[in-house]
């Protein structure tokens, strides 16, 4: 029998098989961050253990940083101070950090593929759900708990159960107006939250052939959304040029030596899944959620679903909306285009397309996070700031920002926000606020009708 | 890591499906740089009113529920990988959750800070729920070496990683674990 992507990488990674338990599984890189880090190192400190491997550790400020003057200190004392922590433990440690202010600085999930640190082939963990960004380039990542932080920082390895494979292949012509957050939002939505728990998930068939890294990053950042670990995409000729000439990828003869073996990392056409999805593109439309978890999808012209139970009803409750209703025409106030799922620059270039030659609604707040300083460079150097600032929008500065509302960026109770982030969560972008999920070209429709609207419509 | 053997308490009921680790401990309360005293914000938003008043109606607010042991919905600790969520129910005093689905990484976090996960099938923990909704007394029995669960609605087994099971029992974690495969790490490494 055939082996699968994820086979063939988690298999060069085992140092050990514990019996009847876990396996020890080699980590090349580490990401960490401000908030999941620091009881880690409190952990090693205590036990007098030094950081193992600190060369395969990338460090970032992103969750907690201020969108808006980074040049000044941080005005809320307790980020401030679990920055100061973040860049102490550093620099005790020896460990390369991209801190506030720094040109490569952003969220980690954006920054480690853009400086060429995300490679096909490899196991990449971070305190973070959203690794599975990662999966993009046929890579296992996936997001780990403090603990397991500080097992990387004491070991480079982790104690894993082999996780179960599942693929889902999405095969035909996209529509109009479809883009890859409508096709991850679709799969939840048709699958379920939970489909994936106990599952590594591969993405598969020509819809991800031919989708760009950006959108595969997409893709993959929200597997978690379904449960599952993590999410990979075979690499081919798009990854291997899109990893090529990146600051700490390999170069010149290495890279062609990587990329022959990155070559050999597709799926074996005889690897059998232990569970299987097939879906045809032409059934995916623009998407938006309605509810208070990303399973809770609908296509932006179909009426919220009528089931009788009681979580659902506790959350169409919580969002004010009632069974049966459309979405269309309902007024929006706030609008959110960036988080690590939709703040690349593609993302931006698909709201700037849209939003030219057209002017924010009055009542709308709309935010523009870049997911990086690289990003907000681009947004700057491709013109695309002037269309925005000519619509009315203003662009704020890279992190992870309404997100997960942990700074100021935070949506008033009650209010709604369109936003390209990942979870729609009760309160995830602040305390009593209504999330609903959608693409970066909906939200921008959004940010310039003042309520939410029939993309299709205009479209075609 | 504290030893788990055996624990009979009383539980408190939850019965909402899909609880995510945002609603466990909302991100603004994430900026400590230390484990203590999450416990106080355990399930913030829907323990208090949003001008601090208690929200009486939520079952860790009940009166009439307590002890160490929480019973909640389907699909439970999903979302954010945040080991706070596990720090701040254990912190809050809880020791084991019942549910007939824990998320990946939470089931993990959990395991790692002596929080025990007992997954039980839909149709007993919907029995349960019910009986303890209408008999908040009851107590309930959780045998780790048995791997049982036993309350007044029956008896029912579940599942746990043999290792975890070993390092629960005898309180000890992965990092102790892995500190003793050194050598053969680095002897990987020298290889590839
Ligand atoms: S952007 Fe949001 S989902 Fe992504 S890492 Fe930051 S907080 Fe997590």
């Amino acid at each position: 029998m055939g082996k699968t992507l994820f086979d063939k990488v988690w298999d060069t990674h085992v140092v050990d098989v514990i019996e009847n338990g876990p396996q020890i599984l080699y980590i090349d890189k580490h990401l960490i961050h401000e908030v999941t880090s620091p009881q880690a190192f409190n952990e090693l400190k205590q036990r007098g253990i030094p950081v193992a491997r600190p060369h395969k550790i990338v460090a970032t400020a992103d969750h907690n940083t201020p969108t808006v003057n980074q040049h000044l200190p941080i005005k809320d004392e307790l980020s401030r101070k679990q920055l100061a922590q973040l860049s102490k433990n550093c620099k005790e440690n020896n460990i390369p950090l991209y801190d506030l202010g720094h040109k490569n600085n952003g969220i980690i999930h954006v920054i480690a593929p853009e400086l060429g640190f995300t490679q096909p082939g490899m196991t990449i963990v971070c305190g973070d759900s959203h690794t599975s960004t990662h999966g993009a380039f046929g890579t296992i990542a996936f997001g780990i708990g403090t603990s397991q932080v500080a097992q990387v920082f004491a070991s480079q390895c982790l104690l894993l159960q082999k996780p179960k494979s599942l693929r889902v292949s999405v095969n035909g012509k996209l529509k109009k107006g479809v883009l890859p957050k409508d096709v991850i939002l679709y799969i939840i939505a048709k699958l379920g939250t939970n489909s994936g728990t106990g599952f590594f998930c591969e993405y598969a068939g020509n819809v991800f052939e031919e989708m760009s890294m950006e959108g595969r990053m997409t893709v993959c950042n929200m597997s978690i959304e379904m449960g599952a670990r993590g999410g990979m995409i075979a690499p081919d000729q798009t990854t291997f040029d899109y990893v090529e000439g990146k600051e700490f990828a390999p170069k010149g003869a290495e890279f062609d030596k990587k990329v022959a073996y990155w070559k050999t990392l597709p799926t074996d056409s005889s690897a059998i899944f232990d569970q299987e999805y097939s879906i045809d593109a032409a059934d995916i439309a623009p998407m938006i959620t309605y509810g208070t978890n990303p399973g809770m999808g609908i296509k932006i012209t179909e009426n919220i679903p009528d089931f009788n139970d009681s979580s659902f009803e506790k959350s169409l409750e919580y969002m004010n909306f009632k069974k049966g209703e459309s979405l269309i025409n309902k007024p929006i106030n706030y609008v959110f285009i960036g988080s690590c799922t939709n703040s690349r620059i593609e993302d931006f270039r698909i709201a700037a397309d849209y939003v030219k030659g057209k002017q924010k609604a009055t009542n709308v707040n709309a935010w523009l996070v870049p997911g990086s300083q690289k990003v907000a460079k681009q947004i700057t150097e491709e013109g695309l700031q002037a269309i925005f600032e000519e619509a009315g929008f203003v662009l704020r500065q890279p992190g992870c920002s309404a997100c997960l509302a942990m700074n100021d960026d935070k949506i008033p109770e009650g209010e709604y926000c369109v936003s390209t982030s990942n979870r729609n969560f009760e309160g995830r972008q602040g305390q009593g606020s209504r999330t609903i999920l959608a693409s970066p070209l909906v939200a921008a429709a959004t940010a310039v009708e003042g309520k939410i609207i029939d993309i299709t419509k205009q479209l075609n | 890591m504290e030893k788990f053997t055996k624990l009979t308490s009383r539980a408190v009921p939850l019965d909402t499906e899909n609880i995510d680790t945002d609603q466990i401990i909302p991100a603004r309360f994430l900026k400590a740089t230390d484990k203590l005293g999450f416990g106080d914000n355990v399930f913030r938003d829907w323990r208090f009113h949003k001008d601090g008043s208690l929200n009486t109606t939520f079952a860790l607010n009940n009166a009439k529920y307590r002890g160490s042991i929480l019973v909640a919905g389907d699909n439970f600790g999903c979302g954010s990988s945040r080991e706070h969520a596990a720090w701040a129910l254990v912190d809050y005093g809880f020791n084991v959750i019942v549910s007939s689905f824990f998320a990946d990484i939470f089931k993990g976090n959990a395991l790692n800070n002596g929080l025990l996960p007992v997954q039980v099938s839909a149709a007993y923990l919907k029995k349960l729920m019910a009986h303890l909704q209408e008999n908040p007394t009851s107590e309930i029995v959780v045998n780790l070496e048995a791997q049982s669960i036993e309350t007044t609605v029956g008896t029912a087994t579940f599942d746990i990683d043999p290792y975890k099971k070993t390092c629960m029992m005898n309180g000890y974690d992965d990092i102790d674990y892995l500190m003793s495969k050194k050598d053969q790490i680095t002897a990987f490494e020298a290889q590839n």
